[in-house]
């Protein structure tokens, strides 16, 4: 009978994918191809991140994995259902408290009234601020911005989280911190992450896998897998000799459009 | 190609990772506590000498400029009143016992009034707001209704209901609704995007968006437009009342006030005249002014403006 249940519920082995995306702005006469023919799989528990350089259609993607925007063609799946999206700014409710924040993003998941208040604080503590339950968002600092925008993202129980370039506007130690704390809650959750990034260093820091994207129409160009050991660190030798290796190899993609 | 760039960092390497998770916390408590920081409420002093001392010197100015005209006979006493003089008539007013039957008269059809527009207005705001074709179609007839004067569609309203009090409900809906509805649909317009796609994200699709997100998010611009929609209330309610006197309608300030120009009592007018200006001030002060500097500082948009 087990053997039966097994066979009968499909085997999930992504958590997103994209089947030959492609998207384009305008009309189909002038249009202008963001992204190209794009073919990724994200799986279950996997942490990847997408490099490219600005304006390469990094946000753009995330915006249609999200379900945000529909693509020109091609298909998007998330089994899971509706991925959590956290944006380059933090996108926090600033008419609602950190807590109140999470609490309405586990009311519209549709967590029951009275637990909605003990699950904010526990996704508080969770990031490390357990005590900013009542403070409004202009009352934080940068990073604990970030870090309660990251709580409210994990209070959408999705199986899939996406991060739009979520650090850009730290500085580096605050940077460096939440890195480590990403990585924590990521280990003791069964977390997909998409990250997007152009920091290169930042992306193999994190990543299992990181995805080089070109600019114009925006292309997968090349594949790392990173089996660097976690905790990493960003200033690692492990971490610079990839780092560099990747760099030349979007500095390529850059200045192939200098010939144009 | 970067590598030197970053390796002087301010942290100690962390070997061991038992320690690692504490260290975090370490580093991003005391991260926390350098960038955040208080705000202090201004002492009461600052605010007397600050915010109570000057309308107060300025409308002493304005008595003893007026006192020196009365004194100087620029005018016939009875065109031109003493201070006293219009003291005296609300003094009167007072003992009569009037003053407060009037003034309830009045305040209670504006309220009411006020009321009845947010009711009308809130919806056409919101209509207007996020429906291309209603916006469309009434958006650009909305914001011209604003730049009538009210006291014109006093006759309109006199031929139509007659002196009644639909007359003078007509005349301060048609002109307190224009404006609480513009100052929703400005207040949905300045609604930064981002917020309206990450309660998407959240699930806040369709009225509960509306709801969760919307709302909320242009509470500024609509609190400013209840704020103007009072004001407007108020001043077409005078309209109305000074136009549409009727004893059936009961004595209100803007029946006073013709009462006494009637009566040549020019120190009665003018007393008139500074009610209708406590009672208008009075409101904004007392009932609107607070709820926008709280809606304001909630948000953090009062601070930069000390
Ligand atoms: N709604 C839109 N209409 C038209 N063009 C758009 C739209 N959104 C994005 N684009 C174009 O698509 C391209 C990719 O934009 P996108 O925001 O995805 O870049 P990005 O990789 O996220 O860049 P950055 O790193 O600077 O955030 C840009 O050239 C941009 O002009
Ligand atoms: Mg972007």
């Amino acid at each position: 009978m087990t053997a039966l249940l097994t066979e009968a519920t499909p085997v999930v082995d992504t958590a997103v994918r994209l089947d030959h995306v492609t998207k384009s702005f305008g009309r189909s006469s002038a249009a202008h191809v963001v992204l190209d023919d794009i073919s990724l799989n994200v799986a279950p528990g996997e942490f990847v991140c997408l490099l490219g350089a600005s304006g390469c259609g990094k946000s753009t993607l995330l915006n249609l994995v999200a379900g945000l925007d529909q693509p020109t063609s091609g298909s998007i799946e998330v089994p899971g259902g509706r991925a959590a999206l956290m944006f380059q700014e933090h996108a926090l409710f600033p008419w609602l408290t950190a807590g109140q924040n999470i609490e309405l993003a586990l009311r519209l998941r549709g967590v029951p009234r009275g637990e909605r208040r003990a699950e904010a604080q526990r996704l508080l503590e969770l990031v490390r601020l357990g005590g900013a339950h009542g403070k409004r968002v202009h009352e934080l600092s940068g990073g604990m911005r970030q870090r309660v925008a990251m709580a409210r993202a994990l209070a959408q129980d999705a199986k899939v989280l996406l991060m739009d370039e979520p650090f850009a506007a730290l500085d580096a130690i605050t940077r460096d911190v939440l890195h480590e704390e990403l990585i924590q809650i990521w280990n003791e959750t069964e977390l997909s992450v998409l990250f997007v990034t152009h920091n290169v260093r930042e992306a193999v820091r994190l990543a299992q896998r990181v995805v080089l994207l070109s600019s114009r129409p925006g292309r997968i160009a090349q594949e790392w897998a990173i089996d660097l050991p976690q905790p990493r660190r960003i200033e690692s030798a492990g971490v610079a000799d990839l780092a560099v290796e990747i760099t030349d190899k979007l500095r390529g993609e850059i200045r192939r459009h200098v010939q144009h | 190609m970067s590598s030197t760039e970053l390796t002087s960092t301010a942290l100690e390497p962390a070997e061991t990772t038992a320690d690692s998770s504490s260290d975090v916390s370490d580093i991003s408590a005391g991260l926390d506590a350098l960038e955040t920081q208080t705000v202090e409420r201004t002492p009461l002093v600052r605010v007397f000498t600050g915010k109570v001392l000057p309308p107060l010197i300025a409308i002493a100015l304005v008595l003893v400029v007026w006192q020196l005209a009365y004194s100087a006979h620029l005018k016939r006493p009875d065109l031109l009143p003493s201070p006293l003089d219009v003291w005296n008539s609300l003094h009167d007013q007072w003992l009569q016992g009037t003053i407060l039957s009037v003034i309830w008269t009045s305040l209670s059809r504006g309220v009411l009034g006020f009321l009845i527009s947010v009711l009308i207005g809130t919806p056409i705001g919101l209509l207007v707001a996020r429906v291309k074709p209603v916006r469309a179609a009434i958006g650009p007839i909305l914001s011209g209704l604003q730049s009538i004067p009210s006291v014109a569609w006093v006759p309109a309203a006199v031929i139509w209901f007659g002196l009644s009090n639909a007359t003078i409900y007509a005349v301060v809906l048609l002109g307190a609704v224009p404006s609480i509805a513009n100052g929703l649909v400005a207040g949905v317009d300045q609604v930064q995007p981002i917020y309206l796609r990450a309660g998407r994200t959240l699930g806040a699709t369709g009225l509960r968006g509306v709801r969760h997100v919307l709302l909320p998010a242009a509470l500024p611009g609509y609190v400013a437009g209840l704020k103007q929609g009072w004001a407007f209330s108020w001043r077409s309610l005078m309209a109305a009342e000074l136009i549409a006197s009727s004893p059936a309608l009961g004595l209100g300030l803007g029946a006073q006030l013709e009462f006494s120009r009637e009566n040549l009592d020019m120190p009665g007018v003018l007393a008139t005249i500074i009610l209708i200006l406590l009672v208008g001030i009075g409101i904004e002060l007392l009932i609107f002014n607070p709820i926008e500097r709280r809606v304001l500082r909630s948000r953090g948009l009062l601070t930069a403006r000390r």
